[in-house]
C-alpha cells in the first residue's frame, strides 16, 4: 500500500512499472490490475483553461487516502494499492491522480480502483483552481463522473 | 496553550488568512473557533470543517491543542466535468 503526493509533473506509467518493480512479492499472485488515471483538460465548460493551481491540507490528505486505502482492503481482496495525487501547477494533460489496485481476480479490482477515486473525489481535501491569462476561479464541486 | 485555525482554498481568501491562533478560552466548539477567528463573519452554508484532521460538525467540541480546519466542497481527483 503505496500514497505519495508529488509537487512536480509524474508519469503515471513508468509510476506503475517502478512499484511493480520494486514489490516483488506481487509477482505470481496478482491476476488483475485496474488503473485509473486522472488527467488534465485544456478546456472546462467551453473555456480554455492555460494550468490549474491544486491545493492540499497535507496531513488530513494523507491521512485519509490511508484510510480510504485501508477501506478498499477490508472490503476486497485486493492485494496492493498504488495512489498517487499531484498538488501545485498542473498544466494540460499532466496526470492529476493515478490509482492502481493488485488482485488475484477483477471481481475485486474492478470495483476496489472505482472505490479508491470516488471516495478520493469526495473526502480528500484538495481544491483546484483554474487558471486563464488574468482570470483565476476556483472550481467549486465535482460532477459525478 | 492554543487552538490552531487554518483556512483552506477559496475560504481562505475570503477570510484574509490563512492560520489564526487562539486561547482555547475563546472557543468550546468548531462554530465558537470560527467566530473568534474571523471576527465574528458568518460561515458559508458550504463550509467543511475538520477538528485534528477528521471531518467535524460545527458543534463539535475543541480543545486546547487541537486544530480546526475550515474549507470549502474538496475538488481531487480527476476525469469529470468540473464545476
Amino acid at each position: 500500500m503505496s500514497i505519495k503526493l508529488l509537487g512536480e509533473a509524474f508519469d503515471p506509467w513508468r509510476e506503475l512499472q517502478r512499484h511493480q518493480a520494486g514489490n516483488p512479492q506481487l509477482a505470481g499472485k496478482y491476476g488483475a490490475t485496474s488503473v485509473f488515471v486522472g488527467t488534465m483538460r485544456d478546456f472546462n465548460d467551453g473555456a480554455d483553461v492555460e494550468r490549474m493551481v491544486l491545493e492540499h491540507y497535507p496531513a488530513m490528505t494523507q491521512k485519509h487516502l490511508q484510510a480510504i486505502a485501508t477501506e478498499a482492503r477490508s472490503r476486497w481482496e485486493i492485494l496492493d494499492t498504488l495512489i498517487i495525487h499531484r498538488f501545485g501547477e498542473i498544466h494540460p494533460n499532466d496526470a492529476i491522480v493515478l490509482l492502481a489496485v493488485w488482485s488475484a481476480h477483477r471481481r475485486a479490482s474492478f470495483p476496489a480502483c472505482r472505490y479508491l477515486i470516488e471516495e478520493l473525489k469526495s473526502r480528500a481535501p484538495f481544491w483546484k483552481q483554474e487558471i486563464s491569462g488574468e482570470d483565476a476561479r476556483w472550481v467549486t464541486h465535482n460532477t459525478p463522473g | 496553550m492554543s487552538i490552531t485555525v487554518k483556512f483552506f482554498a477559496s475560504l481562505r481568501e475570503t477570510v484574509g488568512k490563512d492560520e489564526a491562533i487562539l486561547d482555547p478560552a475563546r472557543a468550546q466548539t468548531a462554530q465558537q473557533a470560527w467566530e473568534a477567528a474571523t471576527d465574528g463573519r458568518e460561515m458559508p452554508a458550504n463550509t467543511l470543517i475538520a477538528v485534528n484532521m477528521e471531518y467535524a460538525g460545527a458543534d463539535a467540541a475543541v480543545t486546547d491543542g487541537d486544530e480546526v480546519a475550515f474549507f470549502p466542497p474538496v475538488t481531487g481527483g480527476g476525469g469529470d466535468v468540473l464545476r
